[in-house]
């Protein structure tokens, strides 16, 4: 199987900082980390090629600095990795992201043929729109299937998987090639190895330019995206309460009692 | 402590952080309570190469260097004493093999570890621990072959150790200097387990007794030569000291991350205990500790990346980093107040576990004789 997983680089805090004049998140001096449910779908990734074979390729878009979520990746079980960086892509909103993402799988598979499954987590937890995956889809007018919880099988000319909804779960079958978005599930990201880290170290990270995807600057950067941010802040924390629902109300009191006595407000 | 670290060395104290939070923390204390040795850990432990990063990578391990050793060796203090010290006692058997040992020798051990993950390093017995020149333990000479009498007690990973670093007389007339070090792998006939050590603290940890009855081993598996035994022990030991320090302080800024995080957050007379000056110096003072126990424990382990002589310095990180650790512990518990006592919250621990770090790997007393020795020479 040829796959590809799409990564984002993204602040490891809840706390994020904003420039308050371009309204565009302030990344110096936040430590990074690999978008958890991109992990997830890395994982995904890597469990479906020791099951069938194949490769696993990764694209992180970002800062020279992103090159270590690739890294990452690489010790995690990707076999090859790519930057997407050049400073004509910044500012780019989930459109121009996912048409440049587009653009690079097209690149991508002049060199390693075609890709049976392309794989992203269902949102970056920094921006939260969840929208590159399904955009990228659209851009290169194949399948899609969202909030993934496992990819159950790959057959010649399909996937199939199961997809989480709120109240449900839906098995689907999608043609390949597929776009396929990840949510957190039983399938946990695996742990590097010190043997891995030290084995991919200086594994070389190639990096695409503006120039390798030929793309218009009219569809990429600040030029290309559509979205206007007016107002980024954040959002004041209000405690939530607790609900005490036991088996009787005898049981409920007695768990009211244990709390509160915990917290010593009793 | 970041800033003396390399990308890597960063990268490889995250996996050890993040695999020690996942997944050892929420299971240990089941297995403390229970004084359990746990295996099912250390197995997902052995996994991720937490038992090669000593072992030289030409023969199979990752060797990651002193410093990142240190590092790692804080990281697991920090989340389970017993947890750290079975791995550093498997390093410490190493340690003379990698000190004095042929490469058929280094290549033999370090496939058994990282076969079976545990090996044991065997000087103490019951009539000589700090004393180590009066061990009792024999191994005579017959043709090709030595034949090992004698029985080593409180021996760390002992019962599950697939091979063991043993120091037995050669020439008992020699005292001292009759003593010689040799690989004892596991499988040979005449070696028993002793009793199992029933435990104030460091509960997840293997101890017990070795008993070596007509053990034959090859006088390939001799370290060195005839009477180099004791030297071999001692610089094993000058190697070792600073990772012991570096566990105490991992184990400390335990103790002090849980102090700070409860004074945040325990409400007496209307506000948080962290804003009374009676705590904020108790935790001041614990951190001033902490952190210069650190920094003598990079010092000692600086000196002897660099190849420079550190036998004093190592005794000094190794005495002050325990010394202070038996004090954080205690006045982490004194912060947490009657709730530090129970056991439902992490620092009773912590106190049980530390007071051994004051006597093992030489008791702070023999800290302080090398210490002097090396003043007074």
């Amino acid at each position: 199987m040829n796959i590809l997983v799409c990564v984002k680089q993204v602040p490891d805090t809840t706390e994020i900082k904003i420039d308050p004049v371009t309204n565009t998140l302030i990344r110096a001096g936040v430590p990074s980390i690999v978008n958890t449910f991109d992990s997830y779908a890395l994982e995904q990734a890597v469990r479906l090629k020791e099951k069938y074979g194949g490769a696993v390729t990764v694209i992180c878009m970002g800062p020279p600095q992103a090159k270590a979520a690739i890294r990452e990746c690489l010790s995690k079980g990707a076999d090859r990795g790519y930057l997407i960086s050049g400073k004509e892509f910044s500012g780019s909103d989930t459109l121009a992201t996912s048409y440049i993402l587009a653009r690079t799988v097209a690149r991508l598979e002049k060199e390693w043929g075609a890709f049976d499954l392309i794989l992203c987590g269902k949102q970056a937890i920094d921006g939260d729109t969840g929208q590159v995956g399904p955009e990228m889809a659209e851009h290169m007018k194949i399948a899609q299937v969202t909030f993934v919880s496992e990819v159950l099988s790959v057959e010649a000319s399909a996937v199939t998987v199961r997809r989480d909804n709120e109240d449900r779960e839906e098995i689907v079958q999608a043609y390949l090639p597929a776009v396929v978005t990840v949510v957190k599930s039983a399938a946990e990201p695996r742990f590097p190895s010190f043997a891995s880290i030290i084995d991919t170290w200086d594994a070389e990270i190639p990096v695409i330019t503006p120039a390798d995807i030929e793309t218009g600057g009219e569809r990429i950067g600040l030029n290309g995206s559509p979205t206007k941010v007016k107002k980024t802040f954040t959002p004041q924390f209000v405690k939530k309460g607790v609900v005490i629902r036991e088996k009787s109300p005898k049981d409920s009191a007695l768990k009211l009692l244990s709390l509160m006595s915990d917290k010593a407000l009793v | 402590m970041d800033y003396i670290l390399t990308d890597q060395q960063q990268e490889i104290r995250k996996l050890v952080r993040s695999f020690m939070e996942k997944k050892v923390k929420p299971y240990i204390n089941e297995y403390e309570r229970n004084s359990e040795f746990p295996v099912a850990l250390h197995k997902e432990a052995f996994e991720i190469g937490l038992h090669g990063f000593e072992i030289p990578r030409e023969f199979g391990g990752t060797n990651v260097g002193y410093k990142t050793s240190a590092v790692i060796y804080e990281e697991l203090g920090k989340i389970d004493a017993g947890f750290a010290l079975t791995i550093c006692a498997t390093n410490l058997a190493l340690k003379p093999v990698l000190i004095s040992g042929t490469q058929a020798q280094k290549a033999l051990f370090s496939r058994l570890i990282l076969e079976g993950g545990y090996a044991s390093f065997g000087l103490t017995e019951p009539n000589a621990g700090s004393d180590a020149a009066s061990i009792s333990t024999v191994a005579v000479r017959d043709g090709d072959e030595y034949v090992l009498n004698g029985s080593k007690c409180f021996i760390t990973n002992g019962a599950y150790a697939n091979v063991y670093t043993i120091l037995a007389l050669t020439d008992p007339s020699k005292g001292a200097r009759g003593l010689t070090a040799f690989i004892v792998e596991r499988d040979r006939t005449g070696i028993s387990v002793g009793k199992e050590e029933d435990k104030m603290g460091i509960r997840t940890s293997n101890t017990v007794e070795v008993v070596l009855q007509d053990v034959c081993v090859p006088v390939e598996n001799r370290l060195g030569e005839e009477g180099q035994g004791f030297k071999i022990a001692m610089k094993t030991l000058d190697i070792s000291r600073p990772f012991v320090g570096n566990i105490a302080v991992g184990m400390a800024q335990r103790a002090l991350d849980e102090a700070v995080a409860y004074a945040k957050q325990r409400v007496t007379f209307g506000q948080p205990i962290a804003n009374y000056q009676a705590i904020q110096f108790m935790l001041a003072d614990m951190a001033i500790k902490v952190d210069t126990a650190r920094q003598m424990c990079v010092h000692a382990v600086d000196l002897l990346e660099a190849g420079l002589p550190m036998s004093k310095e190592a005794a000094i990180a190794k005495c002050y980093s325990t010394d202070i650790l038996v004090d954080v512990a205690s006045d982490a518990i004194q912060v947490l107040g009657g709730y530090g006592y129970m056991k439902e919250y992490p620092v009773e621990k912590i106190l049980r576990d530390s007071k051994i770090f004051q006597i093992f790997e030489g008791t702070n007393q023999i800290q302080r004789m090398v210490v002097s020795g090396a003043l007074l020479k």
